[in-house]
Formats: structure tokens, sequence, C-alpha cells
């Protein structure tokens, strides 16, 4: 007696996939339309996190051109919670700290409002207001100016006024031409500037600045300034940060209170993620309906494939062979939709970036994941369909019509 | 995974000769069924086959014949490695089928067997060529060998013109031959076909049959089960089949 072994049956990794395209494309039209709900939950996934991305981005891009070398330093209230303020020699201090660039003081002065005219009650503020302010305010801030210039040791001694961007608007004045005059107080001042917006400073944006002298003499504020705005060398802003409060007020540092306004910025950024989180659930909400979807075709598919599970029984499929096909096939089917969404939601991200002006960013790590997670969703529901599609036994299978 | 089967003299590819009884050396018998029994539960349960003894040696042409509900199609589950005898010994190409787990049933019929179908079952996605080419795909036969082979077999049944064609694209008797030779490609030890006349006209059945006979003229070992006795007599054997018994099984001279 001679024995004969009969080799296994065996199915190349590459004929497994040539099979999953086969069905997928035999039934084009449900392929189509099976795999739009799995394109719609990554295309939203992808461009929500695309969109929070590239404008993040953007914010950053932002940021680092406004520098996050800008410091604020106020008055706090002490321990017993009464107000206090900073000695009149801080900016000199603050100068001299060697990493600070510039040092600009300004002081608010109180129950001054800015008016167009008369024939408006003095304590309508509308939101603006009055700063006497150093000349350099502008360069410590950096900010530009949209029209005249700004104050400077002359001009700070008159009359003369430059609005912030907001308070312009609120008074209606877009421009200098015809040489606006608007009430400080109970005099007529001349606006000799109107900034743009100064996005690290929006309290400037709503202010009306006049120089201290005038300030001084008209309306008798207080030399010691409400705010210090410090620029120091963009290397040295931590060292610069730790010594402010000390160099302030020697006497009483717990007194000062040191700011980074590029922080507030930044947590304004951070907040924008709660949002990003809620729209990615509901991306995830699409991708499982889709996957739900995906499952319920299956299971149509085997039933209507009883014949051809038979044929291939019969040619020699395994079990294994047969939950494997019907595997990779639902997985093939969510992974064109995954590419597919992927591919609309970074279009979505390109678009939306570019009507707001920003810079295109999807992050890698979103574009692959959004096709392995497709996949993931294409396994999760063929594993029963393909399990069904293993368990029919081949006799009754090959009698299916 | 390999499977063991014995065979009791040499491979049935070994001797594709047929009609030389009178060698020393009988061919080998690729079927050997022992009373065998395949009862399906129930209340009361069903006996489809009530001990079935037959064999078929290699290079064979037999048609099993019998009404519905004689168990023809039981038996073809038992001679295709499709499923178990509940008792009693169905050996196939040498391989003892009470034995055998799933995986080396499938083996035995990706190496060992062909079927054709009265519905032709042909993959719908896939061209003629690549229809035939499935025959191999569960041994593992890379791409180009398989469309080569495949080639051939279609050339063999012919229908070479027709390779690219799609089955919605081919007439019902060009669908069973490229059926055939999906059945034939792999070189099986017996080659298995259930009604294959059923959905052709008269004339088409008959070039069909032309087919199988003239496989069976270079060696291929063939079992036809109809119901149909003009169809049956086209084999030189015929076993009659009913209530799950064998009735009759006539050799004839070959014509």
């Amino acid at each position: 007696m001679s024995t004969l072994a009969l080799a296994p049956t065996r199915l190349r990794p590459g004929d497994i996939v040539g099979q999953g395209f086969v069905g997928l494309r035999s039934k084009r039209l449900r392929t189509l339309l099976t795999a739009v709900g799995i394109t719609i939950g990554i295309a939203a996934m992808v461009s929500v996190v695309g969109i929070s991305t590239s404008s993040r981005a953007d914010l950053l891009a932002e940021l680092d051109a406004l520098g996050t070398n800008l410091l604020e330093v106020q008055p706090q209230n002490n321990m017993f919670g009464d107000a206090t303020e900073l000695p009149v020699t801080a900016p000199d201090m603050i100068r001299r700290i060697p990493a600070v660039e510039s040092a600009a003081a300004t002081r608010t002065v109180e129950g001054v409002t800015v008016r167009r005219s008369n024939y408006i009650p003095t304590d309508e503020s509308g939101g603006i207001a009055v700063l006497a302010t150093e000349p350099n305010l502008l360069d410590t801030l950096d900010a530009t100016l949209a029209h005249g210039t700004f104050l400077n040791a002359a001009t700070g001694s008159y009359p003369s006024v430059v609005l912030g961007s907001v308070a312009a608007e609120r008074l209606g004045i877009t421009d200098l031409d015809g040489d606006p005059l608007v009430l400080v107080g109970g005099t007529w001042f001349k606006v000799i500037g109107i900034l743009d917006p100064a996005p690290l400073a929006p309290d400037i944006d709503r202010s009306a600045m006049v120089g201290y002298d005038v300030g001084q003499e008209l309306f008798g504020i207080d030399e010691a300034p409400s705010t210090v705005r410090v620029r120091t060398d963009p290397d040295e802003t931590e060292s610069v940060w730790s010594v402010l409060a000390e160099t302030t007020n020697p006497a009483s540092s717990s007194d000062v209170g040191v700011s980074r306004p590029s922080d507030a910025l930044e947590a304004k950024a951070q907040a924008d993620e709660a949002l990003t989180a809620l729209l990615l659930g509901l991306g995830a909400v699409a991708l499982l309906v889709g996957g739900v979807g995906i499952a319920n075709v299956m299971v149509i598919s085997v039933l209507e494939r009883r014949a051809e599970i038979g044929v291939r029984r019969a040619l020699g499929a395994t079990r294994r062979h047969i939950r494997l096909q019907f595997l990779v096939e639902s997985m093939l089917l969510a992974g064109l939709g995954g590419v597919a969404g992927v591919a609309l939601g970074a279009g979505i991200t390109a678009l939306y970036a570019n009507s707001q002006g920003w810079m295109f960013s999807v992050p890698q790590a979103a574009l692959l994941g959004g096709v392995a997670a497709s996949l993931a969703v294409g396994a999760l529901a063929g594993l029963y369909p393909a399990a069904r599609a293993s368990r029919l036994a081949p006799a009754e299978a090959v009698r299916a019509e | 995974m390999r499977v063991e089967t014995t065979e009791t003299t040499g491979t049935p590819e070994a001797s594709p000769q047929r009609g030389r009884d009178d060698d020393a050396r009988r061919p080998a018998p690729v079927l050997q069924m022992r009373d065998a029994v395949k009862e399906y539960p129930g209340a009361p349960p069903v006996r489809a086959l009530d001990g079935v003894d037959l064999d078929v040696v290699s290079g064979e042409m037999v048609a099993i014949v019998g009404p519905s509900g004689s168990g023809k199609s039981t038996l073809l589950h038992m001679i295709g490695a499709l499923d178990r005898p509940t008792t009693g010994v169905v050996r196939v190409a040498g391989a003892d089928l009470s034995r055998l787990n799933d995986r080396q049933l499938s083996a035995l019929r990706a190496r060992r067997l062909g079927f054709v179908f009265q519905r032709f079952h042909l993959l719908s996605g896939l061209s003629a060529l690549d229809n035939v080419a499935a025959g191999l795909v569960y041994r593992g036969v890379p791409g180009s060998e398989r469309r080569d082979r495949a080639a051939n077999a279609l050339a063999r049944v012919g229908l070479a013109k027709r390779a690219t064609h799609r089955p919605t694209e081919l007439s019902g008797g060009e669908q069973q031959r490229v059926a055939i030779a999906r059945a034939i490609v792999g070189g099986p030890a017996i080659v298995l076909a259930d009604e294959p006349t059923g959905n052709l006209d008269t004339s088409t059945g008959r070039e069909i049959l032309d087919v199988f006979g003239a496989l069976h003229d270079t060696g291929t070992t063939i079992v036809l089960i109809t119901h149909d006795l003009t169809v049956a007599a086209h084999a030189p054997r015929v076993v009659a089949l009913r209530d799950g018994r064998v009735d009759a099984d006539t050799h004839r001279e070959a014509a």
C-alpha cells in the first residue's frame, strides 16, 4: 500500500483581495451607495480635524507674528482685597532690565468720556476708555496705524487724540478727512491717528489715547501707571517675567500682576476644542451608522450568494477561506468609502481654509487614521456576515439557486 | 496540514487507460462505497441512502439515474466529498471521508474533484477564462499559471475563442462548457456532473454530452447524475438508484 500525501488547500493573499474586488465590482451601485455612509462619516471627521488644525495653525502663525514676548504689568488687589497702585518709578525700573526692549506705561483716565458732540450726555461712554499713554506704546505693542500718526512728545502736550480701531468705529470716524474733532471730557481734541486692530491689546482697540502731559493738565491724573506693557528679547521672556513683579514694586511685589496677552489668545484656541470634540463625535456616529449599513448589506449579500459560496466550497474553499472572502470584501467596501472620505474631508478643509484665508493643514494622523478607522469598521461590520457565510454547509450551499 | 490517502494500486492519474480489464493491473478505484448510509435527522429521520455499494474505477464514465427522491442528490454529496456518510465507508480518490475534517474535505475537493452543476453556477463578475482559472484558486496556483491552464482547458471544450466573454454574454451551452472546463482544469480524479443538461434544450444537451464523451475518451473519470434515461444512455455504465439503494448496475460494451 502506497500512501499519497494530499496537500492542503491554499488561497494566495492577492487572490483574497482580488475576490473581494470582484464581489464589489459585480454590484457597483450597491457598493457605491453602501460606501457613501462611511465616506460621509470619515469626511466629517477629517474635515473637522482639518479645519480645527488649520485654524489653530493660522492662529499660532499669527501669534508668532505678534510675538509671545509681550508682557503686561498691572496692579492687583492686595491680600486685604484693597486696590493697589503701581509705583510711579515702575516704567523706568522696568526699562532698566537688560532683556527689556521697550516698556510703555498707560494710565486710565477715570470719569472722562469721549463724545462726537455736545448733544451727547457726558456720562455716555460708548464703551470707550480714555487712556493717557507714553509715545512708545505703538512700538511696544508692535501696532500699526490705519491713518495719521501716533502721539509724540509734542502732540502729547496738546489736545490731540489717537483712536483705537473699535473706538473709531463707534465714534463713526473712518478716516481723518476734514480733520475730525472729538470731545474728551469738556475739551475738543483733534483726532491725529486711528490704529489698526491690535490683537494682543483688545483694550487699546476700545480706547482713545491722549498724551500724559495733557492728561495731567486737563484731567489731573496721577502719574502712576495703571498698565505697563513690556516687550522683551524673545529668548528672555521667561526670565524677564520672573523678575518683573520684583522690579516693578520692590517693596511689595505681591501687589503686582504680570500676564502675557498671547496666552489668552492661545486659551481661546484651546476652548474651540470642545466644539471640535462634539463634531468629531457626530462624525463617529455617522461612521457607526455607515458600519451598520455595511453589515446589513453584507448579510443580504451572503443570502444572495449562497450558490457562489456552494461553488467555492465545491472548488475547495475551506470555511476559513469563505469567512476571509466576506470579511475582506466588507473591509474593502468600507476602505473604499474611507479613502473617498479622507479625500473629501481634505477637500472640504482646503476649501474652507482657503475661504478663511488660512493656510491648509490636515494632520497626517487624521488621513491615515481615517482610512484605518474605516477598515476597522468594515472588519467589525463583516464579522457576523462572514461567520454566517462560513457556517453554510457545502452540501446545502450547492443546492441553492 | 497534510491528508494521508491510501492507494491500492498507484495514483488515479497514473492509470488513465480504460477498458483494459484483462491487464494484470486493474485500474485504481477512484470511488468505493461500502454499505454507505446517510440519515438526515427529523421525526422520523429520513434515510436518504440505505446501504449503497458502488465502485467506480479510474477512466470510467458512469451515469447514476433515478427518479427524484431516490437519493441521487445525497449520493452526489457523498461522491463530491461535500458531506460524510452516517455509517459505512465512502472512499474518494483513496481517502476515507469519515476520517477527514472540514479542511481535509476541502483539500480533497480542491485537488481530486471537479463539479458541473445544472445551473452552471459561473461567477458573473469574471470572464470565461477567469471562471475556469477559479477552479485552481484554492490550490494556491499563481495567477499566470492559472490562466495558462485555464486557456488550455477552454480549448479542450472548444471554447478558446470565447475566453474574454462574461457569462451573461454566453449561451447556456457555452456557459456549461465553461463550467466543464472549470471542472477539468485541475486534472481531477473524478468529474461529477449533476443534471448537466437539465437547463439546456435537447440538441445543446447532446452537444454537452458529446463533450463529456470526448473527455471520457481521453481518460477522464466521469460520474453523471441524472433523472433522464436518454441522457444516462450516453454512458457505458448505468447505475439505477431507487429508494436509497442501487437497483441495477449495467455495464454495456462501449459503442
